[in-house]
């Protein structure tokens, strides 16, 4: 702060007449907030970043969920790290956990029965942790879906978007480093796979293997150095690029959809304090009791079923978590197609395992820039877009997001073929047909309708919202009585522009048949049951406190 | 054979009248049952050294059920029928208890593998037609007793190297190619697992005596079922499917239900 000291005198001034009259005890408050603002200077931040303001959507709250589940992965983490030891030395277990009494295996393993069978709430925080992976996994996923619909991507916020690729996969590798950790069959066999992985880039798998194993699969130490990344250079890495994340949103406001009173220029929302904040910390809490009810009564990853890993063993049904799937997936429908020449092996599982997601996020990140060069907007943009009102965007969205889980389901195909009785054979030529033909289908389907609704919402804004009055003209003719939004011009169509906003499509919403409350799930329309939320029977006092509740909306 | 010598007149000598008679009646007590022997054992099974012992009760019965269940398919001698059933000489009580007592055979139609089903026939008559399959040609036994009496650390070590990697890791069983699939273990009985190791039925390999001993696969029994009786101690097992069953749960219940919250404080807010 670079306020003079004689500036401070004015809020102790006020705080001490304040303190003076209500009470001594919000007095002693407020003499001590005072002392503590001349020694720290923070009165005029705090005040700037509480009253700070947000828009109001749900769809802004997803992020939230993510960083809700990262806050709950490092303190349920941090309890883990205190039990847990990542060394691969052998051992004979002897814990508590009778069908593996005797077995020899890593501490890594034995650790992890440790926390889960014999340390006191140790596997309901591994479970609550394993939820709450997933939940942060899932979560950047629909948040990233929602910035891409909406086109919450395009310029200022093309870094933010950056930001949040490199998010998404630091998460997926710290991850696969936490599941890889328990040293259990199924977490060995995705080090298999991975170590696999590696070795199949040309020139230098070889020597990447080895700088990553430091020796024959498994080696001693891949581990150790899993766990260092898992707890802390990446941890490390998720908290700055969050932070940058977060900075970024404050510093470049959060955008809005289109409404009115909502500008370019401004942002209509609520305040940090108190609004926001109650918000944020409901959803916090929420997204608490989701991962502690999963944790306590959903069975995650149990290590103890799938025993310690040996280099011979594996399990059929053997899947990564689900946000692997995809690379799975379309490494199992890949053709056998291996490359040879120059005295170099190009082998099959190169090119869905390295080619093809270096590929999909290098597409995903640049693709802010991908869609100013072909659209030439370079504008700033603070208002959001309607999926509808960009329907290129929204196929390719679509288009991508078919194949991402088309890629996902195959990720599971025995299980499919097992559990449905197909043939592991026909779901892999399936997969391979579907993936031609279902990505172009769903952009195909996606374009038309955000065409349609595109559409219908000019056709609204021209003709007016259909009343379901239908009425016969003298010629016999049936015609539906359309209730104009506005203004019309002398052939009866509106005058109103498309604002980018949703367009009333019932009489309701207009206030014509009387107000329509927003009801749990969807709203209130029928007269009784307003009656009967409202307690009048459509009576005007009923009335005036339904009016009263609509005003701030 | 020695009828010939068999039937040789016995020794008149006046002094050993009683030892003599003794032995006459014996000599020709033999003589009566060898010639039964030989007389039945030209008659039944002219080609097999195997039946020179009288087929036991139960044996017969299962002699019956097989002429009326089996025979279509797998022959008159059990020597199979070409592209109906493959032979039974040497197959041994285990394979046809374990085809039998899991409702597998008798078969319902072919397929790329013949699906388990509810047993068509009683523990009693599936022993029969076991016992029968066994006295015309021999073959793995499964031993009686207990069976679950191993080393269960053993068991599961030699689980996760033999069985896993087509049941599962948790014996829920998995998928093979060109629609065939590894069972899963969730009904087996202790008899029908054994089975199963001795005889190798569709896919699965013969895990003989010498490549999984007797007691280690009585250890393998052991880990199995003690595995299927084991609660799951974090909750519901969703199947004990590993990821996707759980991925379905978080999908569903997880993000249904946080979507839900914030679908709920958003339009409350």
């Amino acid at each position: 702060m670079t306020k003079p000291p004689a500036s401070s005198t004015s809020p102790t001034g006020k705080a001490a007449a304040n303190g003076a009259a209500p009470s001594a005890k919000a007095g002693r408050l407020a003499t001590r907030a005072n002392e503590a603002d001349q020694r720290l200077t923070l009165a005029s931040p705090i005040r700037r970043a509480l009253n700070k303001v947000f828009p109001d959507h749900w769809s802004f709250m997803l992020g939230e969920v993510a960083l809700y589940s990262f806050v709950i992965l490092l303190l349920t983490g941090t309890y883990l790290t205190l039990f847990f030891d990542p060394s691969m030395a052998e051992t004979k277990y002897s814990g508590s956990y009778d069908p593996l009494r005797g077995v020899e295996m890593s501490r890594a393993y034995s650790t992890t029965l440790d926390l889960s069978f014999d340390i006191r709430g140790g596997l309901i925080i591994r479970q609550i942790h394993h939820w709450a992976a997933l939940i942060f996994v899932a979560a950047i996923m629909v948040h990233m879906l929602r910035v891409f619909f909406t086109g919450a991507f395009r310029r200022p916020r093309e870094l933010n978007w950056l930001i949040g690729i490199g998010l998404l996969l630091l998460s997926l590798v710290e991850g696969f480093a936490g599941y890889s950790l328990p040293d259990d069959l199924l977490s060995g066999t995705g080090l298999r796979i991975a170590s696999g992985i590696i070795l199949s880039i040309p020139v230098i798998g070889t020597w990447l293997y080895f700088l990553v194993f430091n020796g024959d699969f498994p080696g001693t130490e891949i581990l150790g150095r899993l766990y260092i990344l898992h707890v802390l250079v990446i941890p490390a890495l998720l908290l700055a690029l969050i932070a940058l994340h977060l900075g970024l949103v404050v510093k470049q406001k959060h955008s809005q959809y289109p409404g009115a009173g909502r500008t370019e220029k401004n942002v209509k929302g609520v305040r940090v304090m108190p609004l926001f904040a109650a918000k944020g910390g409901g959803l916090f809490m929420f997204v608490f009791g989701v991962t502690a009810l999963l944790g306590g009564l959903s069975q995650v990853n149990p290590i103890w079923l799938y025993g310690p890993y040996a280099p011979a063993d594996v399990s059929a049904g053997s899947q990564p978590d689900f946000y692997m799937w995809f690379l799975e997936g379309d490494t199992r429908i890949w053709p056998s197609w291996e490359f040879r020449g120059l005295g170099y092996t190009i082998p099959a599982v190169f090119f869905p395992t390295v080619v093809v997601p270096g590929l999909v996020f290098t597409i995903a990140a640049i693709y802010p820039w991908i869609e100013a060069r072909l659209t030439k907007d370079r504008a700033l943009h603070n208002l959001l877009q309607r999926p509808r009102d960009v329907p290129v965007r929204t196929a390719l969205g679509a288009m991508a997001l078919t194949w991402f889980l088309w890629m996902t389901v195959l990720g599971a195909n025995d299980v499919w073929a097992k559990v449905f009785d197909i043939s592991l054979n026909a779901t892999i030529w399936i997969g391979r047909i579907g993936m031609l033909l279902l990505p172009p289908l769903a952009y195909w389907v996606a374009y038309r309708v955000s065409l349609g609704l595109e559409r219908h919402d000019r056709e609204v804004l021209e003709h007016g919202v259909e009343t379901g009055i239908i009425k016969r003209l003298p010629t016999g003719e049936f015609i539906e009585i359309h209730q104009p939004l506005g203004p019309v011009d002398e052939h009866g169509h509106g005058q109103l522009e498309y604002a980018g906003a949703p367009v009333p499509k019932k009489v309701n919403k207009l206030g014509s048949t009387g107000r329509a409350i927003r009801g749990f799930f969807s709203p209130v329309e029928e007269p009784s049951e307003v009656a009967a939320v409202t307690g009048g029977n459509g009576d005007r006092a009923g009335q005036r406190e339904l009016a009263s509740q609509q005003q701030p909306e | 054979m020695t009828k010939p010598t068999a039937a040789e007149p016995a020794d008149p000598s006046p002094g050993l009248l009683a030892r003599a008679r003794r032995r006459a009646s014996s000599t020709i007590a033999l003589t009566v049952a060898l010639g039964a022997v030989g007389f039945g054992y030209a008659a039944i099974a002219p080609s097999s050294a195997a039946a020179d012992q009288t087929p036991s009760a139960d044996a017969q019965r299962g002699q019956q059920i097989y002429q009326t269940a089996c025979i279509t398919c797998h022959g008159r001698n059990l020597q199979g029928v070409p592209d109906r059933g493959p032979s039974l000489i040497g197959v041994g009580e285990a394979a046809t208890y374990f085809q039998v007592a899991t409702g597998r055979m008798p078969a319902a139609a072919q397929g790329s593998q013949i699906p388990a089903k509810p047993p068509q026939y009683t523990e009693e008559q599936v022993n029969q037609i076991a016992g029968y399959v066994q006295s015309v040609g021999g073959g793995p036994q499964v031993p009686s007793g207990n069976l679950r009496d191993g080393d269960m650390a053993l068991g599961g070590e030699l689980f996760r190297l033999n069985c896993a990697q087509c049941h599962n890791f948790a014996g829920k069983g998995g998928a093979l190619s060109s629609g065939k699939s590894a069972p899963g273990l969730g009904t087996s009985t202790d008899q029908v697992i054994y089975a199963a190791m001795l005889s190798g039925p569709e896919n699965m390999p013969v895990f003989g005596d010498n490549n999984i001993t007797p007691a280690e696969k009585r250890a393998i029994v052991s880990y199995v079922q003690t595995l299927k009786e084991t609660k799951d101690p974090g909750g519901n097992g969703v199947g004990r499917l590993g990821p996707v069953p759980e991925s379905i749960v978080l999908w569903v219940a997880g993000i249904g239900a946080l979507m839900f919250a914030v679908l709920w404080i958003g339009a409350k807010s």
